[in-house]
C-alpha cells in the first residue's frame, strides 16, 4: 500500500528540530488545474505565453494592493526566528519549507524585478530572475503551505508567509498555473452552492434521513430545515457536515442544541457551504464572490442572524472578512454579532441552563482538544481576547468529564497545523499531509501515553478528514477525531426523551 | 579636502537616508490593507494594539517567544546601539542635552555588549545549519558593516583618543553650511565612511524592518471586524 510508503518521521519531541534535507520534497506537487477548472474561477486556461510579464505584472499590482505584501517581502532581517516553525519542516527536513525560505522563493524574484539591490546586485541579495524552473517550485513550495500562520507568532515583525502564499498562488493563477483542488472546488461553489456539487434535491433528501436517523436514537423529533423562510437563524456550514464522518456526528449536535434552545433555524441549498477556498488562492474576487452567496441566502430567506458552523478556515473568512466582502449586515438583527459561530450559541445556551447535559454519557472517552490554526491565529470567538481558545474548551468541559490538554507550545497560539489545510486537503498530497501531521501527532501521543488520551475533538472539517485519515497511521482509530458538538450531542438530554434511567425507573414503577 | 569630502558624503547620506526611508513610509502607508489579519489572539482596541506594539519594538516580544538566544543577541545589539546613538547626539548638539548627559557612561559601555550581540548573531549565522541556509552575502556584510562601525567607534573611545572636539566642530559646522577641518585620523575616517554607506544603504536594505515593523497588518491591526466594517479603496470600487 502506497500509504506504507511514506517514511514517518520519528520525533522525540513534537517540535524537535530535524537535520537539513535539501530538495527532500521538491518533487511534491499537486495535480494542476484543467483549463475548464481554471476557467470556472476566472483564470486562463494553461500557461500563457507570455506568463513571466504577467506573473511579474501581478507581482507589482499587489504591491500596490496589499500592505502586508508590500511590507513583508521588504522586512525580512533573515534572523531564523520562524525557521523551526513550520509543521512541514519539522516533518520533512526539507530547508524549504522553513517559512523564511518559502518566502524567499518569491522574494528573491521581487527582489530582481522591484529593487535596487536586486536590480543591480542580484547575487549579493539572492536576486533571482523568474524562469520557469522558478515558477516550478512555486508550485511546488507553495502547495506545501497550509497558510497557518505558526511562522507569524514567531517573527519580530509578524511576517505572515500565509500571505506570501496566498499571493504566489493568485500570480500562479492568472498565469494560468492553478492547482486542481481547488479551483475545482471554487467552480463548484459558483455554480451549485457547495464544495461537494451537492444540488437541493439529494441536500434535502440527505436531511431527511439524519432526521429520520436522530429521531431513531433519541425518540424525539428534531428537524434540520432546509431553506425554510422567515426561519431566524441561517446555519452556514461546511458541506462535510452532510455526508462525512466525523463532521455529521457535530451536524447532528447543532441540530439538537437548536431544538432544546426553541429557535427557528434552517440551512440554505444556495450558500450550502461555510468554506470558502477563495482564501486558499489568495483570490478576494473568488472569497467575495463566494461570500455574497451567503448575503443573498439571508435576504432571500429573511433570516434575523447568521450562525456558522464548525469549520476553520471558513471562520476566518466569516469572522474577519464577511463584514468586508459581503456587508454591511444591517437587515439583520443587531442584537448579535455577524456572523456567530455554533460554539458562542451553544456556550450561551449551557450558560443559561436551557440545556440538560449529562457529562457521564461522555465518560467512555479521554479527552483532547486540537485548537485549528484558522480558530486559533486568525480569529477570535465571543467578547473576550483568547475567547477562540477558552468558549471550546468551556464547552468540551461542560459536556465531558475527563479533558486533557496537549504540550502548551503546541496549543493555542502555537498550535500545530492539522498537515492538510490551505488546499492540501488532496490525496496526491498524502506524503507531505502525513510528514506535517507528525508533530501533531506526537503531541497527541504524548498525552495518550501520559494520561490514557483516546480521542481528540476539534472545530474544523478540514482537520477532521485530515485526522480521520492520518490516526490510523500514528496507531489510532480513525473514529478517534470527533466534533465537539459530537460531545455536545453525546451528552445532551433531548426534552421528552426517555433516558437509560428513566426506562430504569419506568420498569422500578411498574414492579411495585 | 577630507572635510570637503565628509562634508559632501553626510549631505547626500542624509539626503538619501531621510528621503528614502520617507518615500518607503510614504508607500507603506499609501498601499492598503484589504483584509483583518491580525495574527490572533489581538487586541480588541486601538489602545491594546499600541501596547502590542510598544512590547513588540521594546521587548521583542515575538522573538522572545521563538528563540531565547537569537533575543539575547538581537536584544543586547539593538538595546546597545540605542544607548550608543543616543550618547553621539552630543556630538550633534550645543549645549549637549540634560538625558544625553545622563546616557553617557551607559552608552560608551554599550560598545561592548552592542559588539558582543552582533558577533552573537553573526555566529548563529554560520553555526546554525538553518539560518546559515539562509544568509545572503549581503546578510553577512550588513554584519560587517555594523561591527566595523562599532568596533572602529570603541577604539576611538578606548585605545587611540581622536581630536572629538574637532570632529563635534566639523559636524556642528554642517548646520550652518559651514566646512571645517576633519582631522585626519584614519580609524575616524573609517568609522565616519561606514556610517554614512551605513546610511546610504539603509532605505534599500532589509534595514527597512525598523519603519516596517509599525506597518505590520497582523501586529498592528484592531481585532474589531464583526463591529466595524473595514474596506480598501480598491474593493469600495469593486462594490460598484
Amino acid at each position: 500500500m502506497a500509504a506504507q510508503d511514506i517514511d514517518i518521521p520519528k520525533l522525540h519531541h513534537p517540535l524537535e528540530i530535524p537535520k537539513l534535507k535539501c530538495g527532500a520534497m521538491a518533487d511534491s506537487m499537486p495535480y494542476p488545474a484543467s483549463p475548464a477548472h481554471q476557467e470556472s474561477v476566472g483564470f486562463p486556461g494553461e500557461l500563457l505565453p507570455d506568463w513571466k510579464e504577467r506573473a511579474l505584472a501581478k507581482m507589482k499590482e499587489l504591491g500596490e494592493k496589499n500592505r502586508a505584501f508590500k511590507v513583508y517581502l521588504d522586512a525580512c532581517v533573515k534572523c531564523g526566528a520562524c525557521t523551526d516553525k513550520c509543521h512541514y519542516f519539522i516533518g520533512t527536513g526539507d530547508p524549504k519549507n522553513m517559512p523564511v525560505a518559502r518566502q524567499d522563493l518569491l522574494r528573491s524574484v521581487y527582489r530582481r524585478y522591484f529593487t535596487f539591490a536586486g536590480k543591480y546586485f542580484p547575487s549579493l541579495v539572492g536576486a533571482r530572475d523568474l524562469t520557469e524552473e522558478v515558477l516550478n517550485e512555486w508550485y511546488s513550495y507553495y502547495h506545501q503551505c497550509s497558510q497557518c500562520r505558526r511562522c507569524s507568532v514567531y517573527c519580530p515583525f509578524g511576517i505572515d508567509t500565509a500571505e506570501i502564499s496566498m499571493a504566489a498562488r493568485e500570480i500562479m493563477d492568472v498565469v494560468g498555473k492553478g492547482q486542481k483542488y481547488c479551483n475545482e472546488i471554487i467552480g463548484k461553489v459558483h455554480k451549485i452552492g457547495n464544495n461537494l456539487g451537492l444540488q437541493e434535491k439529494a441536500l434535502r433528501a440527505t436531511l431527511e434521513g439524519l432526521e429520520e436517523d436522530i429521531e431513531d436514537d433519541n425518540g424525539v423529533s428534531v428537524r434540520i430545515p432546509l431553506d425554510e423562510k422567515g426561519a431566524d437563524i441561517l446555519l452556514i456550514t461546511p458541506s462535510a457536515d452532510f455526508f462525512a464522518e466525523p463532521h455529521i456526528e457535530g451536524l447532528i449536535g447543532y441540530a439538537k442544541v437548536f431544538h432544546e434552545a426553541g429557535v427557528s433555524w434552517t440551512v440554505s441549498s444556495y450558500a450550502s457551504e461555510a468554506a470558502n477556498f477563495g482564501l486558499f488562492i489568495g483570490s478576494y474576487e473568488n472569497m467575495q464572490k463566494v461570500a455574497l452567496r451567503i448575503r443573498k441566502a439571508a435576504q432571500d430567506l429573511g433570516v434575523k442572524r447568521i450562525i456558522f458552523g464548525e469549520c476553520g478556515h471558513a471562520w476566518r473568512v466569516a469572522y474577519s472578512f464577511l463584514n468586508t466582502l459581503a456587508g454591511p449586515w444591517d437587515f439583520l438583527d443587531p442584537k448579535y454579532p455577524v456572523p456567530q459561530h455554533i460554539l458562542e450559541f451553544t456556550w450561551g445556551e449551557i450558560q443559561k441552563g436551557t440545556l440538560n447535559i449529562d457529562k457521564s454519557r461522555n465518560d467512555h472517552i479521554r479527552l483532547t482538544y486540537h485548537d485549528s490554526c484558522n480558530v486559533a491565529r486568525a480569529s477570535g470567538m465571543g467578547d473576550e481576547v483568547g475567547g477562540q481558545f477558552e468558549i471550546p474548551r468551556n464547552v468540551i468541559k461542560a459536556v465531558c468529564n475527563n479533558y486533557f490538554d496537549m504540550a502548551p507550545d503546541t496549543i493555542k497560539e502555537g498550535t500545530l497545523c492539522c498537515g492538510g489545510g490551505g488546499g492540501l486537503l488532496t490525496d496526491e498530497l498524502m506524503d507531505l499531509r502525513t510528514k506535517g501531521a507528525s508533530p501533531r501527532m506526537k503531541a497527541l501521543q504524548d498525552v495518550t501515553e501520559e494520561h490514557g488520551v483516546t480521542h481528540m475533538a476539534a472545530i474544523c472539517a478540514i482537520c477532521k478528514t485530515q485526522f480521520s485519515k492520518i490516526m490510523p497511521k500514528f496507531g489510532y482509530d480513525m473514529e478517534a477525531i470527533l466534533s465537539v458538538h459530537q460531545l455536545v450531542s453525546n451528552a445532551l438530554i433531548l426534552s421528552g426523551q426517555e433516558t437509560e434511567e428513566d426506562a430504569g425507573e419506568t420498569a422500578a414503577n411498574s414492579d411495585a | 579636502m577630507l572635510g570637503a569630502f565628509f562634508a559632501i558624503l553626510y549631505y547626500v547620506a542624509t539626503l538619501i537616508l531621510v528621503i528614502g526611508v520617507g518615500a518607503r513610509i510614504r508607500t507603506y502607508v499609501k498601499v492598503p490593507a484589504p483584509l483583518i489579519i491580525p495574527t490572533q489572539p489581538a487586541p480588541k482596541t486601538r489602545n491594546g494594539v499600541f501596547w502590542r506594539m510598544f512590547r513588540e519594538v521594546v521587548f521583542f516580544e515575538s522573538l522572545f517567544k521563538s528563540n531565547k538566544w537569537t533575543w539575547v543577541f538581537a536584544y543586547a545589539f539593538h538595546m546597545s546601539m540605542w544607548l550608543v546613538v543616543a550618547r553621539h547626539l552630543r556630538y550633534l548638539t550645543q549645549p549637549v542635552w540634560g538625558w544625553v548627559e545622563i546616557v553617557q557612561p551607559f552608552g560608551t559601555y554599550a560598545a561592548f555588549t552592542m559588539i558582543l550581540g552582533l558577533l552573537g548573531l553573526w555566529g548563529r549565522r554560520i553555526v546554525v545549519e538553518r539560518i546559515r541556509y539562509i544568509s545572503n552575502p549581503s546578510d553577512h556584510l550588513m554584519l560587517a558593516l555594523i561591527v566595523g562601525i562599532a568596533v572602529s567607534g570603541a577604539m576611538m573611545r578606548f585605545v587611540a583618543h581622536t581630536d572629538i572636539v574637532a570632529v563635534k566642530a566639523f559636524f556642528m559646522g554642517l548646520y550652518t553650511f559651514r566646512i571645517g577641518h576633519f582631522p585626519s585620523d584614519p580609524v575616524l575616517i573609517i568609522h565616519v565612511s561606514l556610517v554614512a554607506l551605513l546610511m546610504i544603504i539603509f532605505p534599500i536594505s532589509k534595514l527597512l524592518h525598523a519603519p516596517g515593523v509599525f506597518f505590520s497588518p497582523t501586529r498592528n491591526q484592531v481585532d474589531n471586524p464583526r463591529e466595524k466594517r473595514h474596506l480598501a479603496p480598491w474593493a469600495e470600487k469593486l462594490e460598484g
